[in-house]
Parts: C-alpha cells; structure tokens; sequence
C-alpha cells in the first residue's frame, strides 16, 4: 500500500530521516514508534506530500507522491501532530470544506459529514467555532477531517494525545474498526499505547529504522531474556564463581559488594527456563545465603528502549527485525 | 479550487475583515464622490477614480497580510497540503476569493456614476473604463500582496513588506525623475541592480557559480551596450523604473483612453505574481 523507499530528509546539516525503507501492507494497523524528535513526524509528513524529501521515493498505492502527488493523496487521509484547523470555522462547515476539497461528490457529502461526525463524537459540537472546543474535541474533528471521504489509507500522527481515558478507549476503537477494511498507520512514543491496538510495529531512532516486525515477535524476544537481581551473602569472587557452574545461559551482568559479606547481583538468562530454583540450591551448597532475590521480565517497553538505544549510538548498520517472519 | 474559494470567501464574512475591507473601500470613494462630483460639481466620475487609487495603499496589505501567513501560523498549511489539490489551485482559490471580495463594492461603485449622471450630462464610457482598470490595478496588487504573504509566516511583516512595496511603485515615477539620466548613471545604476539580483540568486540557489553566471550574463551586455550606443542606454534606467510605477498606469483611462496595453499590464502582474505565489507555497515544502 505505501512503500517507503530509501527515504532522506536533510535540514541543513541535521539528518532528520537517514535511508528509511519499509512497506506497509493494506489492511493492516502499523505503530510508528520513536522517541521524540525521532524523525516520526518528518517522516508521516514526507509520506503524506507535506513535505518534499531529500532522497528517497515514497508510493502510496503505486503512484508516487512526487510525480502524482493529486492521486496518492486521494488515498490518504492525514491527522498531523497539531491538528490543522481553521479556528473561525464551525466544526460542519470545516467538515465540509475538506469533504468538497477531498472530491466527495456534492449529492452524498452531507451524508458523509454526518458520518463521520458520529463516528467521532462530535454530531453535537457541530454548530460550535472550533475555536472555541476543547483540546480532545480539536483532536476528534482532526480525526474526523481525516476519515472523509473514505481513504484508503489513513495516517494520525499521534492520534491520542490530550484526550481523557475515556475519550483515549473510544479512539482506540475506533482505530480498531477503521483498521478492519484499511490501513491506518499512527505513530506515538507511548509503547503500551500502540501495542494494544497495532499489528505491527515500525520502530525508528535517530532516523533511522531499528526494527520492524509484529508486537508478539518483539515479545517473544523479549520474554527471552529475564533479568534476575540477587543479594548473596557471599565475597564478590566467590558469588561469581557460584553464578558461572549454571551454564552458558546463565551470566553475570554486574556485581557490586555492599560490604564484605554481602554483594549484589544481577544475571542475565537467556532461556525461558526458570533458573531461580537451581541458583538457590547453588548458593546454598556453598553455604552461602540468598537474602533477597526477584525477578524481572523484559517487557515491551525495555525492547523498545533498548532498540532506541542503540539507533541513539548510532549503529552503522540498523538492525532491522528481531527474527520472526518479516517481510 | 472551488472549495478554497467558497472556504476563503465565506470566511471573510465569518470574520470582520470583509465587511471592513468593502466598507473601507466605500467610504474612500464615497468621500471622493460626495466631495468632487456632488459639492465642487466635476462633471466626470474619473477624477474620483484617478483621485482614490491610494486608498490601495492601505486596503490591499491590510486584505493581503493573513491569506498564506495565517495558514502556517494555523498549521492549516498541512492540510491544504495532504489535500488532494495542486498549489496551483489553492493558490488561485485564494485569488480569486479576494478578487470576488474586491468585486462586491466595485459593484455598489458602478451605481454612482448613474447617480452623477442623474443631475447633469457625464461620459459614461469613460467613467465605467476608470472603474473596470480600476479594479483590475486593485486585482494585479491583491497579487503582489498575496506573495508577500506567501514568503512570510507573519502578518505583520508580510504587510510591512507589502506596503512598502506599493509605496515604492506609488512613488516610482517621481523617483525616477530624480535620478539622472545619463549614460554613465544608467549604465551603473543597471548595474547595481544586477548586482543585487545575482545576489538574490545567490540566496535562493545557494550556489555561488549561479550568482556569478547571472552577473556576468546581465554585465556584459551593459558594458557592451555603453561601448557601443550610449545613447540608447541613457535614459533606460529611468524607463526600466516607469515601467515599475504601476500605479501611473490608470492616467490614461482617467483621462478618457481606453488603454488595452493598461489592461494588459494589469493581468500581466497579477499572473506574474500569482505565479511566483505558487513557487514560493512550493518552496516551502523543500525547505
């Protein structure tokens, strides 16, 4: 549906966007994901004709928004970060004019103002000078702006932000349901937030792309890697020594004596396997005392910090795709 | 277009600024009106005309200043953007929005010469010309303005520019009978505006080889040209500043000619400009 190809965005002597490619396929919700300032905006405004690119090509089902940008953009319907709305407008008659600039023909247009209206909740704001609605209810007419007409694709960056916990489960769904017969592609730096509503994710830093697969797939790669933290009352060499007779999977990431007797600990586990029993029988054949230990699983979140991480130092190479069927 | 143009009319009603803008328009022709025709008893509607084309000055920076500056500030830039229209048409919905505006008390306008005409004999043709190029002048400023606009995201400056640019134009012809006109002074004044406009180059292309290829294009010929005629250089920095004074382009209709080149001037400026509208919205994606 979009295909992003080697994309570059220069300012000055900043690189904002550094060779991004992906392909996004139809029907399917994409999480664009990056901390701030990761070149998530440039690059949505850059897919959407808002801005030209340095290098790179981008097609957006199969006309390229350079040489026809009029075609591409029929397909796209854009929610950018701040929500672009004419204040001395009431919310029907922006409404309408996107609809009419859209192409959505005169005879159903007020049929498909009302629409979306509905499905965005704001039927009852419609007579209101968008001036004068709140944060969440801009949000809710940008959105809707970008649902008219029907678009093939739909891309919100960051969709959610400023709405109350209410309004932030009826988007959602929303998104869900648009997600159904369309692609939707929306971009946050909140990790919970994309991975309950998303397919797949795209992760960028820096500019450039980390990874690309589906949540589960980063899950399960997360979930093989545990983290156990351990205090032993045990000399630093000693601990060290015990921790090593577990096995290849099992390493010491760091240690710190806290006095003579007792050190800190932290192993890395590589398996799924539970290895909490065997490392107490461990230390307690060396006699030595486990006096607190827990265990810490690696959540999506950690992925994605880790993942942004390293994009952050600059990896020569990005490292796309954690194993896993990628395309 | 046609939903930029609707969009943009009806906000100037939305808003004060239409209402202000054919009032303001009104009130300075109306004045001239009342006080040339109705008390001193000019048998003519052209000397209101001839008399009112400063009120430009103010009307059109004043109708101008928002058009694409208020769309960057609004962020609504990015929707017309992501919109599935060209620059092209966004640019002349614009236009034309402002043209319909300036349309509606050139209207109320063309009833005031039948009032005139009412209490004494007056050439109609002559007063309905002066109000026909009068609106096109307002129609090829809109367009001036308009890029003016365009090239800035704040109002403020975008009308500044505006006005002095106008101001320039108004005062063109005075200017130009000021400088000298010698072969020598026109030779070099033509030559410091090719220097300046290498140096626009070398601003929007970045690149020094373009600034000096465009210096050495347009000083050559000059030198050459002072060589070998002086005399048809002399007097051509003066021409080359008339040609600018826009405004001295109504003196024909006013004084009873109906001046096809004057028409053709007028549009030509207002594509001109809106052509360079269209670019400078352009280059802001590349920026």
């Amino acid at each position: 549906m979009i295909e992003v190809q080697n994309l570059t965005k220069v300012y000055g002597n900043h690189t904002a966007v550094d060779h991004v490619s992906f392909t996004i396929d139809p029907g399917k919700i994409y999480g664009f994901l990056g901390p701030n300032g990761a070149g998530k905006s440039t690059t949505m405004n850059i897919i959407t004709g808002c801005l030209a690119a340095t290098e790179g090509t981008v097609t957006v089902d199969g006309h390229d928004i350079f040489e026809e940008p009029l075609l591409a953009k029929k397909c796209i319907g854009y929610l950018p970060e701040m929500p672009p709305l004419y204040q001395d407008m009431t919310v029907i008659d922006y409404l309408r004019f996107v609809a009419e600039a859209k192409g959505v023909p005169a005879k159903g247009l007020s049929a498909e103002v009302a629409r979306v209206m509905e499905k965005t909740g704001v039927t009852d704001m419609r007579l209101r000078l968008i001036k004068n609605l709140s944060k969440g209810y801009r949000q809710r007419v940008g959105l809707a702006q970008a649902i008219l007409g029907d678009p093939k694709v739909i891309i919100l960056d960051e969709p959610t932000v400023g709405l109350d916990p209410q309004q932030l489960i009826e988007i959602r769904d929303l998104i869900r349901e648009l997600g159904r017969d369309r692609t939707v592609m929306l971009s946050s730096h909140i990790m919970q937030e994309i991975s309950a509503v998303c397919d797949m994710l795209i992760i960028i830093a820096n500019g450039k792309l980390v990874a690309e697969d589906t949540p589960e797939n980063l899950e399960r790669h997360a979930e093989h890697e545990q983290t156990l933290k351990l205090s032993v009352l045990a000399g630093e060499p000693q601990a060290a020594g015990i921790v090593a007779t577990l096995g290849d999977a099992v390493k010491l990431r760091t240690s710190k004596a806290i006095s003579d007797a007792e050190t800190e600990l932290e192993i890395g586990v590589l398996t799924d396997e539970d290895v909490r029993e065997r490392l107490f029988y461990a230390f307690a054949a060396a006699n030595c005392a486990i006096v607190a230990m827990a265990r810490e699983k690696q959540s999506l979140e950690d992925v994605f910090l880790t993942l942004t991480a390293e994009g952050a130092t600059a990896q020569p190479a990005p490292a796309v795709a954690e194993g896993g069927d990628k395309e | 277009m046609i939903a930029v143009f609707k969009r943009e009319f009806k906000s100037y009603f939305t808003g004060m600024m239409g209402y202000v803008f054919i009032a303001f328009v009104l009130l300075f022709i109306g004045i001239y009106t009342s006080a040339l025709n109705l008390k001193y008893a000019y048998p003519g509607f052209e000397y209101v005309i001839k008399s009112s084309t400063f009120m430009f000055l103010i009307a059109v920076p004043v109708l101008t200043m928002r058009v694409f500056a208020e769309e960057r500030k609004q962020n609504t830039d990015q929707l017309l953007y992501s919109l599935p229209i060209s620059v092209l048409d966004m640019v002349l919905g614009k236009y034309f929005a402002m043209v319909a505006l300036m349309a509606i008390p050139m209207a109320v306008v063309s009833f005031y010469p039948l009032l005139v005409g009412s209490f004494g004999t007056i050439s109609y043709a002559s007063a309905y010309s002066s109000i026909f190029a009068f609106f096109l002048l307002g129609c090829a400023l809109i367009a001036v303005g308009m890029f003016m606009s365009s090239i800035t995201e704040n109002q403020l400056i975008a009308a500044v520019m505006c006005l002095g640019t106008l101001i320039l134009c108004y005062l063109m012809t005075a200017l130009s009978n000021l400088m000298t006109s010698t072969a020598l002074a026109s030779t070099l004044s033509l030559m410091i505006v090719a220097l300046l406009l290498s140096l626009i180059v070398r601003l929007m292309t970045k690149s020094w080889t373009a600034a000096g290829l465009t210096a050495v294009i347009t000083f050559v010929p000059l030198a050459l040209l002072y060589l070998i005629s002086p005399t048809a250089i002399a007097g051509a920095f003066t021409k080359a500043l008339g040609a600018l004074a826009i405004f001295d382009r109504m003196d024909n209709f006013t004084n009873g000619i109906f001046d096809l080149t004057g028409l053709v001037y007028f549009i030509s400026v207002a594509a001109l400009f809106c052509f360079f509208t269209v670019q400078a919205v352009e280059k802001r994606r590349w920026s």
